[in-house]
């Protein structure tokens, strides 16, 4: 019932893991899959290791989850044997992220990460949380998404799907120059910038101070970026942000999803929280009379 | 977690805890612990918890402490909460001056305290894992249950015991930990993929035995594997 194809991929379920959640080991990602999820993204990979930004990195509450992590990760040569192990304890699609602070080094950890074994790369030009570090993130001009998506195609042997962030006033634009630079799919959205303070300490929560809007709050934004791009482009979308609920990841794809991203949701429901989306999914459709998500696919339009 | 804003925030273990107020117990290492060895009686900490698994409390159990260094920390508060349990606790230092709680313990009932030091400068020289053995292969309880906390090597040495000697056994693993609430996938361990923030830090035998890495190598703040 929700068996779906992306980019001619068959995936048991339309839900990955986002960037970024539990995705840093091999092991950690094949547990996803047991879980639950049908398919999954590894944490955003870098040319060098990086440590990401001292604790705390992240915090929640029922309405949101805030995070900036800081992109730590091992280095793409780290990186690969961790794929490599992924690959070795599950068969369901993997998607690796990438990050890089130019676009030659996105073309060059592109190349790099298609020796592993990935269906598809992400390509992560969005993130909110290193803004001072890599200067304004490259999603929000057309022109930097262009450039970045040409090259990428150049190097990459797999499908590649660009992130796409809401902080962009212009999101159905951007995704519009991906899709014509050559981009295979969309991802949208990444976080929104956001902040919290702890009242006690007077002090901003995060040690970056300013972080990335997820869960709940995020859902409502994801999903009208989703149905803007839906409209402005042909190629499919990984409808991402805020998807907690089975009726979330419903209008998510009535809105034109193809794949449902969920990250933050493993904050709010813990191990069944990719389980308790498709059963929610699947509940509805069978009291709806619906037999496939193609048949549901973009038709808030 | 203890944070303090602008530094940093880690994981730390309960020490002590009557029901009203808890203590933790900290090593100075690190710019953390550094700052909060600064603070005066009144400055406030961040404080977010508690996270993760505890050990069981058995009190029909023969328990067997192994402490090794500040392992005696929520080893400790473990003895002093077991009200009634038969307690054989071995706790191990490098050298006198570093050993944890001597007198904390001895305090308690039925707790046969056993001191070892690598250097010999209070109670037996040696490893904590040699007067473990000695009491097992003396000792034949129908309940029994090992648990430990201290040195990674450590620690896998007393799960060997426990193995041999085919026994309950609970020990402690410790990861670099970020968020604390099983989100970040810093903490998980190979090949199960489970966190040891909310997994555990405390695991039964059975789990312990599945974790492969376990002894042979964690990973640092990057995800990059250390070996031990």
């Amino acid at each position: 019932m929700l068996n779906t194809t992306f980019l001619n991929k068959q995936f048991k379920n339309p839900i990955v893991l986002a960037s970024g959640i539990l995705g840093v080991t091999g092991a950690g990602l094949a547990n996803i899959i047991k879980i639950g999820a049908g398919g999954v993204t590894t944490k955003s990979i870098s040319l060098e290791p990086r440590e990401g930004h001292k604790n705390p990195v992240m915090m929640g509450n029922d309405h949101f989850f805030l995070n900036a992590v800081g992109l730590s990760n091992p280095g793409i040569e780290n990186a690969l044997p961790e794929i490599a192990k992924l690959r070795s304890l599950t068969d369901a699609p993997i998607i690796g992220s990438i990050f890089a602070g130019t676009a030659e080094e996105f073309g060059v950890v592109a190349e790099k990460i298609c020796t592993g074994p990935i269906d598809f790369l992400e390509v992560d030009i969005s993130c909110p949380n290193v803004g001072a570090e890599f200067g304004r993130p490259f999603a929000y001009s057309t022109e930097a998404v262009e450039t970045i998506t040409k090259i990428v195609k150049t190097k990459s042997t797999v499908p590649v799907i660009m992130k796409l962030s809401p902080n962009a006033w212009n999101i159905a634009e951007i995704a519009k120059a991906a899709e014509s630079a050559g981009a295979d799919a969309i991802t949208a959205i990444n976080t929104a910038a956001g902040m919290m303070i702890d009242i006690e300490s007077r002090q901003p929560v995060l040690s970056n101070k300013v972080g990335g809007v997820s869960g709940p709050a995020l859902f409502p934004i994801a999903l009208k970026c989703v149905y803007d791009i839906y409209k402005a482009v042909k190629i499919p979308i990984i409808g991402t942000g805020g998807i907690t609920t089975g009726r979330d990841g419903i209008a998510m794809i009535m809105a034109g999803a193809t794949l449902l991203g969920v990250g933050s949701a493993m904050y709010y429901n813990k191990g069944t929280c990719f389980s308790k989306i498709t059963a929610e999914m699947e509940e509805f459709m069978k009291a709806e009379n619906i037999t496939s998500l193609e048949e549901i696919r973009g038709t808030a339009h | 977690m203890l944070w303090i804003p602008d530094v940093d925030q880690k994981p730390f273990s309960i020490s002590f805890d009557d029901g009203k107020t808890f203590g933790l117990t900290v090593f100075k290492r690190g710019p953390l612990t550094e700052k909060l060895f600064e603070l005066n009686l009144g400055d406030r900490v961040g404080i977010t918890g508690p996270f993760g698994t505890s050990y069981s409390i058995k009190p029909d159990y023969h328990y067997y402490m192994v402490a090794g260094g500040y392992g005696a920390a929520p080893l400790g508060n473990l003895a002093e909460r077991i009200n009634g349990a038969k307690i054989d606790f071995i706790v191990g230092a490098r050298s006198h001056d570093l050993l944890l709680f001597e007198d904390r313990l001895k305090k308690i009932p039925n707790l046969n305290l056993h001191i070892t030091t690598d250097d010999g400068s209070a109670g037996t020289k040696g490893r904590v894992t040699d007067v473990l053995e000695k009491l097992l292969e003396n000792q034949n309880d129908d309940k029994r249950i090992l648990v430990t906390c201290g040195p990674e090597l450590m620690q896998t040495a007393v799960l060997a015991l426990a193995n041999k000697y085919d026994t309950k056994c609970e020990v402690s693993v410790e990861r670099h930990m970020k968020c604390g609430f099983g989100v970040c996938g810093q903490c998980v361990v190979d090949d199960l993929g489970i966190c040891t923030c909310m997994d555990g830090p405390v695991m039964s035998r059975t789990i312990a035995n599945q974790i492969f890495e376990l002894g042979k190598y964690h990973r640092d703040k990057t995800g990059n594997i250390i070996k031990f």
